[in-house]
Order: C-alpha cells, then structure tokens, then sequence
C-alpha cells in the first residue's frame, strides 16, 4: 500500500510545480489562453463523470493510493486553487502595469509641458 | 565653484548645471514639508518636478507655491512609477542633461545632489547613487542597519553590482542613462530594479557619500523594516 501513497504525492507534486513553472515563465498569448480553456474543461468533464459515477472517485482514489474519494477531490480542489490563486495575481500584475502605463500617459498629457525655469539663471 | 552659497546655505550650481539639470521628486501626502523643500532646492536647481502620486493632503498645490511643475497621478501608483513619471516629464525638456531622484520630506541634502551631478559632468560615469555608509555621519538605528546591509549582500549575489547603500532615493543621472532605465517596479522594490539595470545596461556607476537627514518627520514617515519583506516579495514575484 505504500507505493500507492507515492502515486497520489507525485500527482499531488506535479499538480503544485506546473502552476509554480507557469508563473516563473509566463506563456505568452493564444497558447497561454489555450491551456487555461483545456485545463478549465478538462475539470469539467471530470466533474460531469464523478457526478455520473459516484463510485469513480473511490475507485480513483484507492488506485492512487488515497483513502477516500472525499479526499482524493479535496487535494484536487486544492490544487485548483492554488492555480487558480497564481494565475489570478499573475494576471493582476499585468494589469497593474497597464493601469500605470495609462496613469503616467495622462498625468504627462495633462501637465504643462517642461519650461526650464529661470530662477537664479541666466538666459541663452 | 559650487562652494558659495547663499544666505541660508543654499549652495550654488553653476549656470550650466542649474539650467541642465531637473530634479524628480515624487511626492505622496508630504504637504506639511513639501513647499519648504521645493523652495531650498530651487535656490540651487531651479528646474523641479514633483510627480503628486494621488496625494489626498494638498501636496500638489503646496508643491505649485514653492515653484515646482507638478505632474500628477489620477490614482496612487507608487513611489517607482512616480520616478517613472517624473524622468519621463524631464526628458521632455530637450536642455535636460542631467536628473536627480531626490525625496520629497526633506531627508536629502542639495549639496549632496549637487556634488553628484558635478561629478556627472567631470568624470566619464552614467549615474551616481548616493550612500549613506562611506562615511560616519549617518546614523541608523541598528535593526536598519542590518537590514541595510542584508539588502546590500543580495543585491551583490543577484546583479553583481556593488554597492554600498541599497536602497538610497538620491541619484543623479545623465540623460541618456535615464532615458534606458525603465522601472516597472511601482511600489518600493523599484531601488533595486534600478540597480539590477545598471548591472544589465552595463551603466558607468559610483557612490558618493551623502548624508541623510533622519527627522523626526522622515522617521514618522519612513519605511518600516516590514517593508522589506515587501520588497523582497516584489524581487521575487514579479
């Protein structure tokens, strides 16, 4: 039974390290966007089975070496969050930087433009 | 001859500085200081700009009265994108030579930034950072301290450039350095994304010692040693 407990740590690990890579190199655009949808349906899907087949998850469960399907959907909403939660401030960090684009834009348009100011100097 | 000066110690840039020189200041909520600030620095540069980053306190009039130009912030953004801001305003003047980055509570002294930019001018050198350790005058508490110089060790190991004072607002730089820094870094970490930048850019740096006005103003106001897990964060984060 031990080696099935390695199972569900491995798919627990990889299912933490693949947003933690994500994040430190952000996948630019359409393919970005792209496994965000598939991830998204992929959960999906899974959820409309488990829902189907109740036993499923139990049966997942002890084949990965979890106990309960209880648990098995917890670690799984786990790590759904945990994306979820990176992804998010990801996301807001690059809003962030737009917003400020937008802001320093505006300020400098609205302001007078520069004139070197005389005080204490002579004129050319 | 910078050494003159004027009735209350104001030193005096020569024309050439004075005209080529802006100084950026970013400004949040400091009105109770910002007009007497603006006034003393302009004895000596008279060419100021004060990014108002969202203030709520009437900074930015205050910063008007003393005769500086004001840029400001439809919403707060930080003291890096205020720099940001302000390097960008001055770089519209096309007789800009040089800018400083200078703080806005009055912990900065202009003899420093002047000394700075007449080095710009002398020696073959991008940017000089002000720092608090080359000599003895500035005294920080001991818990700063070590902050200071933990922050110091990190930048060394991550950007190979060595300083001796992290995280110091008073720079001078020359307009074509200022025109290749980019900060992106809008809150506090910005000190150190500037200097990870020199290190990039390959920019021509050197230290010079100033010395840093700890009031009991500044201190109401300045960074907690909280905030260094926030800049941490930020490096780390971005």
């Amino acid at each position: 039974m031990d080696t099935g407990k390695i199972v569900i740590q491995i798919i627990l690990i990889i299912g933490l390290a693949v947003p933690a890579v994500i994040l430190v190199l952000p996948t630019k655009g359409a393919r970005g966007l792209a496994i965000r949808r598939l991830t998204m349906l992929a959960a999906l899907v899974v959820g409309i089975i488990a829902v189907i087949f109740p036993s499923l998850a139990n049966a997942v469960a002890n084949a990965v070496g979890v106990g309960r399907g209880a648990d098995l959907l917890l670690y799984g909403l786990i790590i759904v969050f945990i994306g979820y939660g990176l992804s998010t401030s990801a996301h807001l960090r690059r809003v962030d930087r737009q917003i400020s684009e937008l802001t320093r834009e505006l300020a400098i348009a609205e302001a007078k433009p520069p004139a070197p100011s005389s005080t204490g100097v002579e004129e050319r | 001859m910078a050494a003159g000066g004027d009735f209350d110690g104001a030193p005096l840039a020569t024309p050439e500085i004075a005209r080529g020189t802006w100084l950026v200041v970013p400004l949040f909520n400091e009105a109770p200081v910002i007009r007497e600030v603006i006034e003393h620095t302009r004895r000596t540069f008279p060419n100021v700009v004060c990014v108002d980053d969202g203030s709520s306190d009437g900074s930015a009039d205050e910063a008007r009265a003393g005769g500086a130009h004001v840029v400001q912030h439809a919403v707060n953004l930080g003291q890096g994108a205020a720099l940001q801001t302000g390097i960008r305003y001055a770089l519209q003047d096309p007789g800009a030579r040089w800018i400083v980055t200078f703080d806005a509570d009055g912990q900065h002294r202009t003899e420093d930034a002047l000394r700075m930019v007449e080095r710009l001018r002398a020696e073959p050198l991008d940017i000089v950072i002000g720092s608090r350790f080359l000599d003895g005058r500035t005294k920080p508490g001991l818990a700063k301290r070590l902050v200071l110089r933990a922050a110091v060790i990190f930048q060394r190991v991550t950007s190979g450039v060595r300083l001796t004072d992290a995280h110091n607002g008073l720079r001078a730089m020359t307009r074509e350095a200022a025109g290749r820094i980019r900060i992106t870094q809008n809150r506090m970490a910005h000190a150190s994304e500037i200097v990870d930048q020199l290190g990039e850019l390959e920019l021509r740096y050197a230290e010079e010692p100033v010395h840093v006005i700890y009031t009991d103003y500044s201190r109401s106001k300045g960074q907690s040693l909280w905030n260094s897990v926030n800049i941490l964060s930020e490096l780390i984060f971005k």
